[in-house]
C-alpha cells in the first residue's frame, strides 16, 4: 500500500517535471539549446502567481493564466535578447549565455522580490480524500487535471494544426523549412512561449503544493526536469512526460525508501546508466553520426 | 634559437620580478590582508581555469563538473593534513592523485558520449560528489570540515600557478597536445587518421582533474574550512566562464579572463545588491557581442607583443601584412 501511496505523490511532482521538460525539449528539438533558464522561469511563473494571488486577489483559474502569460512573454524575450543573435554560433557560446541569462533571472527576481523565501498564499483549501487506506489530497488532484489538460492542449497545437506542423519541420530540419516559407524566427519564439508558459504553470502549480517561494527555487527542478528530458530522449515530446513522471517517482521512492539526502544523487545516476546504456534516452530516436 | 633563449630568460625574469613585487608588498603588509587573499583566490581560479580549458578549449570536450574534482583534492588534501600530518606539499599531490584517479574511473565510461551528453553527465558526476561527500561523516557531512591548518601562502599559490600554466603550455604544443587539438576539430577525422581518441581524451581529462585537485587543496588550507556546497555545479560554471570568457583554447585568454572576472565581483562590492546583476549582465552582453572570449583562441606571447609595438606603435613594421594580428579588446 505503501508503495501505491508512494506512487501517487512521486507521479503528482512527476507531472511537475514533465511540464517543465517539455519546455527543454521543445526548444532543445528546434535550436540545439540546452536553456538553462528554463528553471528560471519556473521561478518566475511562481512569483508571477505569487503577485496575482497575493495582490491582485485573483483566483485559481485566472491566476494560472496570468503566471502562463507572463511567462510566455518572459520567455519570448529572452530568446529575442540574449538566443536570437547567437543562432549560429556555436553551441557552447549559447550554453554559456542561457547559464548568464540565469544567473540574471534569478538575481533580478531577487531584488525585485527579496532574498528571503516567500509564503504562497492558501488559495485552495487542502482536502485529504480517502481511498482506502490511500490518502490523495485534492492539491494533488489539480495538479494531475492541470497537467492533463496542458498536455492534450499541447498535443493538439504540435500534431493538429498548421503552426504545429510548422514547429515540427522545423526542428527535424531547421533549414529546409527555412526554403518551404516557414517563417522560422516566428516558430522558435512561439517554442519559447509554449514551453515557458508551461513551466509557469508548473511554478503556480508548485507554488500551491509547497506553499514556500524563493528567487533559487528554479535552479533543482530545472535541472532534475532537464535530465527528464534527456532520460526521455530529448527532442522527443512524449520522451519528455515519460521522463518527468519516471524522475518524479524514482525522487520520491528514494527519499520514501532509501534516504533524503541520497535523492538528487540517484536521480543523476539513473540519468547516466541511461546515458550510458541507451544515449538516445528511452524513447529517442537512433541518430548515426555521418562524416 | 638564441632569440627564443632570450625571451625566455625575459620572460622569466619578468616571472620573478612580478613575484618579488607582490611579495614584498604582502610582507611588509602595503597591500593589505584581504587583498592578498584575493591574490591567492585568483591564483586558485587561474589553474582551474588553465586545467579546464586543456579538457574544454582544446580538447572540446565540454565537461561541467569540474568544481567536483577540486572538491575531491580539497577534501582528500585536507584529511592528509589533519589525521596523517602530512607535510603540505606532499597532501597537495596526494589531493591531486586521488582526484586523477576518481577521474579516470568517471572517464572511462562518460567519455564515450559527445556534446551535450558529456555535459550534462558530467555535471551530474559533479553533483554525485557533492551529495556523496555530504554523506559522509568523517568528511564533516553538510556541516562542512573545520579545523584544516592554514598552509597555503602566496608563495606557494604563485609557484604551483606558475607550474600549471607551464605544464599545460607545453601539453599543448607536444604532440599529445596537437592530437587533443585535432579531436576538437573533428573526432571522426583524426580517429579515421589514426589517433586513439579515447585515450588523448581521457588523457586531458585526467590531467585537468589532477590540477584541479591541487587547486582544491590550496583553497582548503586556505580557507581553513570546507563546505560541500561551495562546490555545487554553480562553482563549475563560474570555473567554465572563465575559459568561456577568455576565450577557448587560449592560455592567455584564460589568465585576462580569470584575472578580471575575480576582481570584477570585488570591486562591485560597493554595489552589493546589483553586484550579481551586473555580472550576469556583462557575461550575457560578452557572449552576445564577442563569443569567441576576450582573445578567441589566439595567444599572446613576446613574439607578439614586440611586433605590436614596434608595428602599431612605433610605425616600423618589419614585413608588410605579417602574421601576427594581435588585437586586446574586452
Amino acid at each position: 500500500m505503501e508503495i501505491i501511496q508512494q506512487l501517487l505523490n512521486g507521479l503528482a511532482l512527476g507531472s511537475v517535471y514533465a511540464l517543465i521538460a517539455i519546455g527543454y525539449t521543445m526548444v532543445y528539438g528546434i535550436i540545439k539549446l540546452i536553456n538553462f533558464a528554463h528553471g528560471d522561469i519556473y521561478m518566475a511563473g511562481a512569483y508571477f502567481g505569487y503577485v496575482a494571488v497575493a495582490r491582485l486577489n485573483l483566483g485559481f483559474i485566472p491566476a494560472l493564466i496570468l503566471a502562463m502569460t507572463l511567462s510566455a512573454l518572459l520567455g519570448i524575450i529572452i530568446e529575442k535578447v540574449a538566443y536570437k543573435r547567437l543562432r549560429n554560433s556555436p553551441r557552447i557560446t549559447l550554453l554559456i549565455t542561457a547559464i548568464g541569462m540565469s544567473l540574471l533571472l534569478e538575481n533580478g527576481f531577487r531584488l525585485i522580490f527579496g532574498p528571503n523565501p516567500k509564503p504562497f498564499p492558501e488559495l485552495l483549501k487542502t482536502k485529504i480524500f480517502h481511498l482506502g487506506s490511500l490518502r490523495i489530497n485534492n492539491i494533488q488532484l489539480i495538479i494531475f487535471a492541470v497537467s492533463i489538460v496542458l498536455v492534450i492542449i499541447l498535443e493538439y497545437i504540435v500534431f493538429k494544426t498548421k503552426t504545429g506542423k510548422a514547429m515540427r519541420a522545423s526542428s527535424y530540419d531547421i533549414e529546409a523549412a527555412k526554403l518551404m516559407g516557414i517563417n522560422v524566427d516566428k516558430i522558435i519564439s512561439l517554442t519559447f512561449a509554449i514551453g515557458s508558459a508551461l513551466a509557469g504553470a508548473g511554478g503556480i502549480l508548485v507554488g500551491i503544493a509547497y506553499p514556500r517561494i524563493e528567487p533559487y527555487m528554479g535552479i533543482m527542478p530545472g535541472l532534475k526536469a532537464f535530465v527528464a528530458a534527456v532520460l526521455g530522449g530529448i527532442g522527443v515530446l512524449p520522451g519528455a512526460m515519460l521522463g518527468g513522471l519516471v524522475m518524479g517517482v524514482a525522487e520520491t521512492f528514494t527519499k520514501a525508501f532509501i534516504s533524503t539526502k541520497l535523492s538528487d544523487a540517484i536521480i543523476f545516476s539513473i540519468l547516466i546508466v541511461v546515458l550510458i546504456v541507451k544515449p538516445d534516452g528511452l524513447l529517442g530516436k537512433q541518430i548515426k553520426e555521418k562524416v | 634559437m638564441k632569440k627564443l633563449k632570450n625571451l625566455k630568460l625575459i620572460l622569466g625574469i619578468v616571472v620573478m620580478v612580478i613575484y618579488s613585487i607582490f611579495f614584498v608588498l604582502i610582507q611588509t603588509g602595503a597591500l593589505n590582508p584581504y587583498y592578498g587573499q584575493i591574490l591567492i583566490v585568483l591564483g586558485i581560479n587561474i589553474i582551474l581555469a588553465v586545467s579546464l580549458n586543456l579538457v574544454i578549449g582544446f580538447t572540446g570536450q565540454l565537461a561541467l563538473g569540474h568544481a567536483g574534482f577540486m572538491s575531491i583534492g580539497g577534501y582528500t588534501a585536507a584529511i592528509m593534513s589533519l589525521n596523517y600530518n602530512l607535510p603540505f606539499f606532499i597532501s597537495l599531490v596526494i589531493g591531486g592523485l586521488v582526484s586523477a584517479v576518481i577521474g579516470f574511473l568517471i572517464g572511462m565510461p562518460i567519455l564515450r558520449l559527445k556534446g551535450d551528453y558529456l555535459a550534462i553527465t558530467t555535471l551530474g558526476f559533479g553533483e554525485i560528489i557533492r551529495v556523496a561527500v555530504v554523506n559522509m561523516d568523517f568528511l564533516g557531512g553538510p556541516r562542512g570540515l573545520a579545523g584544516i591548518p592554514k598552509k597555503t601562502n602566496f608563495t606557494w599559490v604563485y609557484f604551483i600557478t606558475l607550474f600549471t600554466v607551464i605544464i599545460i603550455y607545453n601539453i599543448i604544443r607536444s604532440p599529445y597536445g596537437r592530437a587533443m587539438l585535432s579531436i576538437r576539430e573533428d573526432e571522426i577525422a583524426s580517429e579515421s587518421m589514426g589517433i586513439n581518441t579515447t585515450k588523448f581524451k581521457m588523457m586531458a581529462f585526467v590531467i585537468a582533474s589532477f590540477f584541479a585537485g591541487i587547486a582544491g587543496g590550496l583553497y582548503a588550507h586556505q580557507f581553513m574550512f570546507l563546505d560541500p556546497k561551495s562546490f555545487d555545479f554553480l562553482k563549475s560554471f563560474e570555473i567554465l566562464t572563465f575559459v568561456v570568457f577568455g576565450g577557448m583554447g587560449s592560455l592567455s585568454g584564460s589568465l585576462m579572463a580569470t584575472t578580471v572576472l575575480t576582481y570584477l565581483p570585488e570591486v562591485l562590492r560597493t554595489f552589493a545588491e546589483y553586484r550579481m546583476i551586473i555580472y550576469a549582465a556583462s557575461l550575457v552582453m560578452l557572449m552576445l557581442f564577442r563569443p569567441q572570449g576576450i582573445m578567441g583562441n589566439k595567444e599572446i606571447n613576446l613574439v607578439h607583443i614586440k611586433e605590436f609595438i614596434l608595428c602599431k606603435l612605433l610605425r616600423k613594421c618589419k614585413k608588410k601584412g605579417g602574421a601576427f594580428n594581435v588585437t586586446i579588446e574586452g
